[in-house]
Formats: C-alpha cells, structure tokens, sequence
C-alpha cells in the first residue's frame, strides 16, 4: 500500500513536468515575448524601447533555455524558464503581469471558492442519487419514462440559461436574495444560495441521467436476483444491495474532482461575482495576464494529479475486492 | 466563389461521411441498426430536424464576393445573399419583436419642424402601416397566415408530387408510422419558418440587438458556427483517437506507456484552461501577424477553425481512453487469437478485426459529443475565449444580451432567440444521440 | 402418496410478447424427494423455476391455472407476500456463485440477512445461527470465515456459502438451478454429497435443475426432461434412465459418451509429429515501486509430452491447471513460453519472425466458446478464407471461393453458409466453422481448447464425430484440452493428466483410464458422474465394466 502509494507520487512527477513543459511551449515557444508585449502594450506601432521595458519589468528579458552571457550554473538558472517555470514546482507563483503577488491572491481566494464549489457539489450529489434511485424504483413505468424525457429536455439547456433565468426569477421578480455578491464570515450565505441552487439544477439532466445508467447496469447483475430470491422487497433490495455497489464507483468519481473544487467554476464566479479562482482566472484571461494563467494551468494539473492519487487510494478503503500493490 | 478554410474543412467532412458510407453499404452489421433508428419515431424525427440545421449551415458554408471590381474586400454567404433584406434591414439600436416602434426614446423631428421626445418609427419594421397602433395586431395576423398556407401549399404539393410518384413497394415511405411522424415535423418546420421569412420582410419577428441588426439573422447565422464547432472539433479529434487508443491498447507495452503518459498530462490540464491559455496564445500570434488575416471574415474564420482544434486537442483523450479499454478487451478474444494462430499480419488484424469492431463506439461518442461541443461553444465565448467576437453565434448573443437584462423594460429577445435555436439544435442532436446509442450499442441491442 | 409440496399447471411463459419459451408445463414436487428438470441450454428449465418465485424481468409474461406451494396458490399472493415465502418456504441456488454473491458484502452479512429477515432473533444469536450454517455446509474455520468477502474464497466454498444462505430460512423446497456447472469435477462431486447430505438431515424436498444426465441419474427420485419450452417425458429415475420413452430423451442419453469407448482403440505406433521437451510458460510477478520482477506465475512448468502423426493426445485438467496457457504457449500466442517445440522435426525456437509466420499453418487451433471466436463483421467465407490469404498469397479469388466451398462442405455445412455472418448460426455449427477456418491451411496438428464443453450433449457428440471423421480422412493429428473425462475416452489414443502446471500421469488412453497410478487421477475419475441404470449391485459392475 505504502510502496503503491509512493509509486504513484513518483509518477506524478513526470506528469507535471509534462505539463509544464507544455505550458512553457505553449507561453514563451509559440510566441516570443516579444510578441506578449506588444499585445498588451496595445498600439500598433510600439517602439522597442517600450517593449523592452515591458519586458524588463516582468522579467521577460531573459533568453529561454540558455544564457550564455551568465558565469557558472547562472547559464541555467537566468533563463526564462527557470524562472518561469522550474519555480512552479516549490509553488512560487511569482508576480503577475500587472504585479501582484499571485500566491497571497490565490491563498486568498481559494476559500469563496470552495464555499460555492463545495455545496454545490455535496447537494447536488445528494439530489441527483435520490432522482436516479427512484426512477430505478419505478422502472418501466410511465413515471421513469417522464424522468427521463425530463432529463433529456434538462441537459439541452444551456448552463447560461439556467444562471441567467434564476438570476432573473429568484433574484430579480421575486428579489428573494442578492443577485450577486460575495461578503466574509456567515453573511455570505445569503450570497451562496442562488449560486448553489443554480448549479444544482443545471447539473439534474446530465446526473441523474448517468446515475440512473449506473444503477440500471447493477440491477441487472446476479447478485440482486440472489438478494430478491431471499425475499428482501424492491426498495430494500435497492438500498442495500445496488446503491452499495454503485456507490464505488460514484464515490471514487467524485473524489477525484475533490481537489479541483478549489479552483472554483469559472462562470459561476463571474456571473455571481464571487471573489473566487475562477473569476481569478477569467479576469486574468481579459486582461490577458499570462502570468496568472500560467500559475493557474499549473495549480489546476497539480490538484487534479492528487485527485487520481485520493481516487486510487479510496478504491481501496471502499472496494474489498481492490489491494493496492 | 472564395472557400475559407472551415468551409474546406466541412466539404472535407461530407466527402469523408459519403465515402464511408459508400463502404459500408450493404453490410449486415451496419444494416441492421439503421433499419432500427429508421424505426424509431424520436430518432428519425431529430434527424429530421438536424438535416435541417444543417442544410442552413451548408448553405451559409458556400462564400464569394458579391462584388466583382475588387474594391470591397465583403464576403457573403449563399444564405447571406437570399437574406440580404433581413442583412440589410438594420434599425438604429434595440427594437421588441414585431416592434413598429425604437426601443429608446429620443429626439426627433416633427413635419412642422418642432422637435418631440418620444418613440420613433422603425425604419424597416411595420414601416409599411401608417398608423401601427389600429393595424399592427391584424396585419401582423394576416401576414403570418398569409405566410403560413404559402408554406403549408408547398410543403403538401411535394408530397403530393412524392405520393403519386412513388411506386407501391415504396409507399411505406409515406404511410409507416415513422413517416408519418416525419412528414408532420416537415411540414410544421417548413411552414412555420417560411411564415417566419414572409413576416420578417415586413417586421423584425426578433427585434433588434443593440446596434439595430435583426436578432432573427443573428440567431440563424449561428447556426453554422455551432455545427462547425460540434463536427470539425470531431474531425480534429477521431483521428487522433483512433490511432493512438487502438495502438495502445494492441501493442501494449512501451507504445502504451507513452500514449498513457501523453493523454494522462493533457488530461491533467482543466480542459476550460487549456483552452484559455491557448486562444490567448492564437490572439497574440494574430495580433503578430495581423498582415495574414485580409479581411474581417477571414480572420473570424481562423479563430474559429483554431477553436476547433484546440478543442479538439483537449477532448480526444476520453475517446481515446475507451478506444484503449475496448481494444485490449478484443485483443484477448478468441478470433483474433485464431488471426495470430493463421499467420494474420499484425497490421491487417488491425484493421480487419479491431477497427471494426471499435467502430461502435466511436460512433456513439461522436454523436454524444457533438450537443456537449454546443453547449460549449456558448460558454466559451461567454468568458471571452470563444468565438470571435465579430462571428455571430448563440454564445455572443447571450454574451451581449445578458448585460441588458437589468434594463426596464427588459430586453429579452436576443437571450429568447439564441435559446429557442440553441435549445432546437441541441435537443434533436440529444435526442438522435440516445437513438443511435441504443441502436449501435451491442450491450443495449441484447435486450430489445 | 402424500400431497405435493409444490404443484405447477399450465404454466406458460413469455417475454415481450414473443414467442412461449415456456409452454403449457406442469408438475409436482413431493416432499423429501429429488426431482430433476432436465434439459438442453435455452429448453425454459431456469425461466420454469424463476417464474415460480416471480424473479423473471419485468418484461416477463406469466401465465398459469395454478402454481400452489402446500395447497397455497401463489398466483393470488402479492408481491409482498410473496417476499415472506422466497428464502423462507422456496430457498433458490444459481449456477454461478461467483456474480450471485454481492461482492462488497462479507458471506457473514449475506447469510445473517435472510435470517434477519424471516426469524426474530437476537443479535448474538444471529451469529450463532451464521457460524452453525456455515459448519453445516462444511466450511471450514467458520468463525474466521465469517468477514471474508466472496472475492477471498474457492469456488467451491462460494457455492458452500449460496447453499448456506439458501438454508438459512430452512426451506421446505431448496431449488438448485445447475449447481455445479461451473466447477470442477472433483468440488462438483463435493458440492453433489453436501446438498445430498442436508437434505438427509432436514428432509427438505429439492428440486435439481440440469443438462447433465449422469449427474440427475445419481441424484434424482424423479426426472421430466424439457425440450424447446415443453416437458417431453416424466417419470421414476430408475425407470426413465432404462426405457425411455419420448425419441428426444433416447437420442439425449445415446449421445452421451461412454468411458467404455477407449478399449476400441487400436494400438498402432506412428512417427511423432510433435515433440513438445520441458515446455514452459512463466508469468512475471511484479512488486514494489519499479515493478521488479520478484518472481514468476509457473502456469506451466517443465512439461514434455509427443505426438504421433493422425493420433489425439488428450490433455486434461481441472481449471486453472494450465492447460489452456499450455495450448496458447504451443502456438506462440502468449509471451513467457520457453522450451523446445519441435513439430515435423523443425524447432520453432529456432525459427525467425517470417519463417515462423510461415510454419503457423502446420499447428492451428479451434477455441472453446463458438460465440467469441469469429469476427461478428466477417462473412463466414471470409472467415474461412482468411487464412489461405495470410499464408498463400498466391492463390486467386476463385480458387480460395471453391477451396471454401469445398472446406464447408467437409464439415457438414451447407454451401451458401459463406455468404452469411456468423451469429446466424448456432453453436454446433459455429464450431464447424471455426474447424473449416483450421482446415483451411492444411494443418498437420489441431489443437483444439475445450472444444465441445460449451456445447449440448447432442451437439458435443456430432464435433466428436466430425473430429475423428476428418482425422481418418486427413491424418491430421489433434492436442485435445479438456476437463471431461468421458470425451476422452471417445477420442483419444493418448492421454495426458496435468495439475498445478505439471504433467502427473501420461500414457496411453486405456492405461490411465482403467489402470491410474497417481492419487490425483484416481480422485478425478472418481469423481465423474456416472450414468447410473441400475440400481445398486448393479453399479458395481458397470465400474468394473469401465475397468
């Protein structure tokens, strides 16, 4: 268990190095820095002396890979992409384009985040498994077959809709909480509701959609006609037998977005104006600061990395038949 | 006639759907779960549907420039060139539906010179009443049944003419229960849009957006964008997909590994980010190379064929991993075995009895992605990392809508019309999907 | 005679509103007897006892005048009565209990739930009750037992623990649909005198469901044989194994091989074809954080064995043996083989990646399951063609058409099967099939998996046929895998035993047959059901008769 667990950690490495490998092709190869500058300075016609400026200041004025100007192990370490990139490891986020510490923002902005993302998840969760089991319950009867076109009609809306309709319902005709917003401590749950509702509902089609396939499929194995010939009823076959085997692998799916709810869901926070990750980020995107996007990409890869390692190690705390080696 | 690269790229994906059908025709196992979607009510009916989306879409695919003397660099579509009234007809800014009357008040200039604050009259919308506030209503009602029988007519006179030229063994086609369902949805689709195109000669059935264009073209002009990005992303990724799961799951080994490590790392990436960071790069090299891009359209069209393959780049892991599960399930049957035991080289059992078999699934996903890649697209454009702002697609108009909400009264009609044709588009494709599922899916097929 | 515990009339049942898989059956049950339904796979026998408890799908359409448990018709009981009676009155064993037992639930709690549910008793009783059910069904070291899960025990034992959670409500009628088909000889011969030794103790009456004739006529009271839906013939064991009555059940028991076939075999030495010498085939173990090889799977270990030209080896052994790996090992299909193969007196080892794809066509195989081993998307010609195209280029499209032609035609098929796709056949000649795609090349060696255990009796007899037939024909010589002892003796000259990776006992078919030396082939021939006739006197004789 402990070597498997290791095993893993190690893997882990390269994967993130391929990421960032990636992230510093993607930032520095595809367009020169020079490029970046010129973007963000605006004009069409900038002079050199501002892009070199530009360029100075955020420590863009650095050759890639090699400076063959430095003395001893600077050759390496005053490159771009050490600076940039190699940092990214030891979570040295560094300064963003426009000069924040990105790491004070992040450590900072993770908790709203979370606070949305988390609810959302655990209740939707919550609501979607009570759906599915019970259109499972009635199945092949009318009212499965209305959940189900329900569902379909549900996952054909658009998530903007749904945020823009309850913002407009709940929010503005009946004025019931705050459009948006986002305030510290407890006074934040009036700002949290309409988030966590909204996200609930959108997610109902597509969940209890899967949820309910995932059921069906145990329904049908050996072991429930086995529970049935004991004579256990309908529900208490349902209950104690397919939702314990279908909760593996719905636990172990969602564990593996655990982490990743730090990062905040990106619309949501900007409809909502919550002061989380995810409008960190789709701020730092219009205003093209690639420095927080950078960090961002990173932070994203790292957690969803632990989010497979807590997914290996929870197989192995809720399936019996799952031993690590 | 100008071809831009997506519509190169969509004449690509037609040649390459007929040729595969070419090849597959008459074969059993292809047979028999068309003759079960051509069965089913639901499925033939969203196809009905998409076949008319993407009629549209083809039809907005076929660009030239409508003016020969090289002056001006505009470039119109085939649908561009039958909607030129609609392209044409632009108010000053928003206007309800139906609307004789701007949305705004502002200063206007009476006959006898004083000057009013009020209303004005629409240029184009219900300019032809002279006194809207009586004639509105019943005009309004006249035009759209006027509209509607020309339609109806037509679509009855085609089915006539199909009816009586159709011999009896093929009757079917017209009288089985599917049909008949199909027929119906023909007919109402026609009608109603033709009563829709007559009416908005005269009116704006949409309004108008707040620079005065017809929230009714907009939202039928997206139509192409959400097809390009829910099919071309597919092109972008099958191959892909395809090559990289069915070698890693057949030779297993050092080619898994590697395959496992490459997706596993873009894996790892939040999908919305890498996307991010990548059309902030597409920016940036656009901005670098302004002098590529001649013309708005053109430059529109990168973005979009660029968005495509991001997209694509991001989503072929999940394919790729079934395509690996499923290829090294089939490599340990028994038929493949009897392959190796004949002396089968390695690369015929490949494609004689993995491809095949794979097929399925790869069908399946295709047709379960495309609503998602929609869905997608709105959301992408609304954080900016989308579609060109200047494309016209149903994630800009919710974009621009949604600032208006706050407005009294309120503006809706943008936000309706992307959602009714969204909703249309990815509804059908849905629905076809579970179709198809059910149809190609041989742990479905067991149990009908 | 006393009134019947369980009484069935007219039942019928259908699904979807096709057609009757089951039709119009009835029968009795008396208490304290064995009763047998005994037919072919897919003759309704398993939809007949499932319809009884209403556990068929909900798209299942039961129709009956009557289905009474001691007078009770069950057919006016609701669901929820029903519930009191299944695992209470009717306990219910499946033939696979590795998918019938919840894998993420210790055998403990699945038995404690029965006894929950039909009986108020205390918790420290309720273990009790667990720990005295599984001592009754013999498993041993109950106690530490008791928290396994499914995963951790033999098949066997699994099915030791489906008996026990069938006895829990103790039952009046124990059903038992194929108990033992999906274990080996020598457990199912286990599992056979454990349900016979219950049903001593409680005096419950069971009722066996099966394909396999010799084992109802060691088990059974009474037998009724079902064919396509319906019950063709019912009667007194003894009597029925004797003089049956209905064709069907005639041409069933003629079908059933005999071990007294082997003395027919002529004794003929041949020059050997192939020379298998300490043959092996190792699995790597890997542990730790680089996945070190620490040791190795010896799935088969040192084994040598020959083969003479046109004569049959037979290769048996329980599961898990490593006879399958053996015959995979023998054809270069699976990595880790090592040893000397020499076939025609060429050494295969020595052979390189060309010459060693051209030497295929002299070994050639024919799978176990008919369903798996064709491509769906192949037309059959195309199947049967694939191999003159691999490994002769050179022959033209109408050559290959008319070799196919003539191949189909050899192993009793009609021409124009060419045209069509596998799944249009059925299992026997699915199989036929696959022994034309072997043909195809002009194999000198056959080897053929289990080739007829996923067959009826009736059909498994015709292959047997057809083996030897073509063998007479083409000298062609066969390695037989195989569990079942009773096939051997019909095909093979030679035989070999293998345990644990190892060849125990090899030797001429008669001589291990009649005269084993080793303690492991004595305990598989005396565990083989053996079609019983006579009644006890007499049973000795027919042993003597295979000796």
């Amino acid at each position: 268990m402990t070597q498997y667990i290791i095993r893993r950690i190690l893997y882990a490495f390269p994967l993130l190095m391929g990421v960032n490998i990636l992230t510093f092709v993607l930032f520095f190869v595809v367009n020169s820095p020079d490029d970046m500058a010129r973007m963000q300075l605006g004009q069409k016609h900038v002079t050199e002396k501002a892009v070199e400026n530009w360029k100075q200041q955020r420590g863009y004025d650095l050759p890639l890979l090699w400076n063959g100007k430095a003395e001893g192990e600077e050759k390496l370490t005053r490159t771009i992409f050490y600076q940039k990139s190699v940092g990214l490891f030891l979570f040295r986020f560094g300064v963003s384009d426009s000069g924040r510490n990105i790491s004070a923002d992040i450590q900072q902005r993770m908790w709203p985040s979370l606070a949305v993302a988390l609810p959302t998840l655990i209740v939707g969760l919550l609501v979607n498994i009570s759906f599915a089991l019970m259109m499972v319950l009635f199945r092949n009867s009318y009212l499965e077959h209305a959940g189900v076109v329900l569902c379909v009609i549900l996952m054909s809306v658009s998530s903007l809709f749904y945020i823009i309709g309850g913002q407009f319902l709940i929010g503005k005709l009946l004025r019931l909480v705050p459009i948006s917003g986002y305030d510290g401590g407890l006074s934040a749950l009036k700002f949290l509701i309409l988030p966590v509702l909204i996200g609930v509902f959108s997610g109902i089609g597509s969940g209890v959609r899967w949820y309910r396939t995932l059921f069906l499929e145990e329904v049908e194995k050996d072991y429930v006609r086995t529970a049935r010939a004991k004579g256990l009823t309908e529900t208490r076959t349902l209950f104690r037998h397919v939702l314990k085997n279908a909760m593996i692998p719905i636990l172990t799916g969602v564990v593996v977005v655990l982490p990743l709810l730090f990062m905040g869901s990106l619309i949501m926070e900007s409809f909502f104006s919550i002061p989380g990750l995810g409008s960190y980020t789709i701020d730092a995107i219009n205003s093209q600061d690639f420095a927080i996007v950078r960090a961002m990409v990173f932070l994203g890869s790292v957690l969803y990395v632990i989010g497979l390692l807590l997914t290996d190690i929870s197989y192995t705390l809720v399936d019996p038949r799952v031993r690590l080696s | 006639m100008i071809i831009l690269w997506t519509d190169a790229l969509i004449f690509l994906l037609i040649a390459v759907i007929l040729m595969l059908g070419f090849y597959l025709r008459g074969k059993e196992y292809i047979k028999r779960p068309l003759q079960q979607i051509a069965r089913s009510k639901v499925g033939m009916v969203s196809l009905t549907v998409l076949i008319f989306f993407v009629l549209i879409g083809l039809l907005d695919s076929i660009h030239f420039k409508p003016s020969e003397d090289g002056r001006s660099n505009e470039i119109i579509s085939a649908l561009d060139y039958w909607a030129t009234p609609l392209r044409e007809h632009g108010e000053k800014t928003y206007s309800a539906p139906f609307a004789s009357y701007l949305y705004s008040k502002e200063m206007m200039m009476l006959a006898d010179g004083t000057e009013q604050w009020g209303y004005p009259r629409l240029q184009f919308g219900g300019a032809h009443l002279a006194d809207p506030e009586t004639e509105q209503v019943p005009d309004i009602l006249k035009k759209a049944l006027y509209g509607w029988i020309q339609g109806a007519s037509l679509v009855v006179f085609f089915m006539i003419l199909l009816g009586s030229l159709l011999r009896e063994p093929h009757k079917r086609l017209i009288v089985s229960p599917t049909a008949k369902a199909v027929w119906t949805v023909v007919f109402l689709i026609v009608s109603i849009n033709y009563m829709l195109v007559y009416l908005s000669t005269y009116y704006h059935v949409f309004g108008t957006d707040k620079v005065g264009e017809d929230v009714f073209y907009q939202a039928i002009k997206s139509i192409r964008t959400g097809l390009v990005i829910g099919t071309l992303t597919t092109l972008v990724m099958l191959p892909m997909a395809l090559l990289f799961g069915i070698l890693a799951g057949f030779f297993r080994g050092w080619v898994d590994d590697v395959i496992q490590y490459v997706y596993t790392t873009l894996n790892s990436i939040p999908s919305v980010l890498l996307i991010a960071a990548s059309i902030l790069m597409v920016q940036v090299y656009m901005a670098a190379h302004e002098e590529a891009f001649t013309s708005v359209i053109v430059r529109a069209d990168m973005r979009l064929l660029f968005l495509c393959l991001i997209l694509g780049v991001t989503s072929w892991t999940g394919l790729c991993r079934l395509l690996r599960a499923e290829t090294l399930k089939l490599r340990e049957m028994e038929y493949v075995q009897a392959a190796q035991a004949l002396g089968v080289r390695r690369r015929v059992i490949l494609l004689r009895h993995i491809l095949p078999n794979v097929m399925h699934i790869v069908l399946i996903s295709v047709v379960l992605d495309f609503s998602s890649l929609v869905l997608a697209e709105a959301v992408l454009s609304y954080i900016n990392i989308g579609v060109d702002p200047t494309t016209y697609s149903w994630g800009n108009m919710i974009n621009g809508a949604r600032l208006e909400m706050a407005r009294e009264p309120v503006v809706w009609w943008s936000l309706a019309a992307s959602f009714v044709f969204m909703f249309a588009l990815v509804l059908a494709a849905n629905l076809f999907a579970d179709t198809v599922r059910d149809a190609f899916d041989p742990r479905r097929g067991a149990y009908e | 005679m006393n009134k019947p515990i369980l009484s069935v009339a007219h039942l019928s049942v259908s699904f979807n509103h096709g057609p009757k898989v089951v039709d119009d059956i009835g029968f009795d049950i008396y208490p304290g007897e064995t009763f047998a339904l005994v037919g072919e796979s897919g003759s309704g026998k398993s939809i007949t006892a499932l319809s009884v408890l209403r556990l068929l799908p909900g798209n299942a359409r039961i129709q009956a005048s009557e289905i009474s448990l001691q007078g009770d018709n069950l057919l006016r009981r609701s669901e929820y009565e029903l519930c009191r009676i299944r695992g209470r009155r009717i306990g219910l064993i499946f033939q696979d209990p590795m998918s019938s037992l919840n894998p993420v639930m210790t055998i403990g709690d699945q038995i404690e739930e029965v006894i929950e549910l039909h009986f108020a008793l205390p918790q420290q009783a309720l273990k009790q009750r667990v720990l005295e059910l599984l001592r009754q069904v013999e498993i041993p070291q109950p106690e530490q037992r008791i928290n396994d899960y499914p995963h951790q025990l033999s098949g066997g034992q699994r099915q030791r623990v489906m008996i026990a959670i069938a006895l829990a409500g103790e039952p009046d009628l124990l059903i038992a649909d194929e108990p033992t088909t999906s274990l080996d000889v020598t457990i199912q011969a286990q599992i056979l005198n454990l349900l016979k030794t219950i049903q001593g103790q409680t005096g419950m009456a069971l009722w066996l469901i099966s394909h396999d004739l010799a084992l109802v006529s060691n088990m059974a009271d009474r037998v009724a044989v079902m064919q396509q839906g319906k019950i063709v013939e019912t009667g007194r064991c003894d009597e029925f194994f004797r003089h049956p009555k209905h064709p069907y059940t005639q041409k069933l028991l003629s079908a059933l091989p005999s071990m007294q076939s082997c003395l027919k075999h002529g004794r003929q030495e041949k020059p050997p074809l192939l020379q298998v010498d300490d043959f092996k085939v190792h699995h790597p173990i890997r542990k730790g954080i680089f996945k070190r090889v620490v040791d190795h799977v010896r799935a088969v270990d040192g084994v040598s064995f020959t083969i003479q030209q046109g004569k049959t080896l037979a290769l048996v052994g329980e599961s898990g043996c490593g006879k399958t790996t053996l015959g995979k090992g023998l054809l270069n299909l699976i990595p880790g083989s090592a040893g000397q193969v020499k076939i025609d007196g060429v050494a295969l080892d020595t052979l390189q990646d060309e010459a060693l794809r051209l030497k295929r066509a002299d070994m050639q195989i024919v799978f176990q399951d008919p369903f798996s081993s064709m491509n769906p998307r192949m037309l059959v010609g195309e199947i049967v063609a694939e191999g003159i195209r691999a490994l002769h280029p050179g022959v033209s499209a109408v050559n290959r058409q008319e070799r196919v032609r003539q191949l189909l035609r050899q192993v009793g098929l009609p021409e124009d099967a060419a045209q069509r796709y596998p799944h249009e056949f059925s299992g026997g000649q699915r199989q036929r099939i696959c022994i034309a795609r072997a043909l195809a090349v002009d194999p000198k060696l056959i080897i053929c998996d289990e080739p007829t255990s996923a067959l009826d009796v009736s059909v498994q007899a015709q292959i047997i046929e057809l083996l030897k037939s073509l063998q007479q024909e083409k000298g062609v010589s066969y390695l037989f895998i195989t569990h079942d002892l009773a096939v051997v003796a019909e095909i093979a000259d030679e035989v070999a035993v293998m345990y644990k990776g190892k060849i125990v006992e090899y030797g001429s078919v008669a001589q291990v047959l009649t005269q084993p030396q080793q303690a492991y082939t004595k305990k598989l021939l005396g565990a083989v059901p053996v079609l019983r006739t006579e009644t006890k006197p007499s049973e000795q004789q027919d042993k003597q008769a295979v000796l």
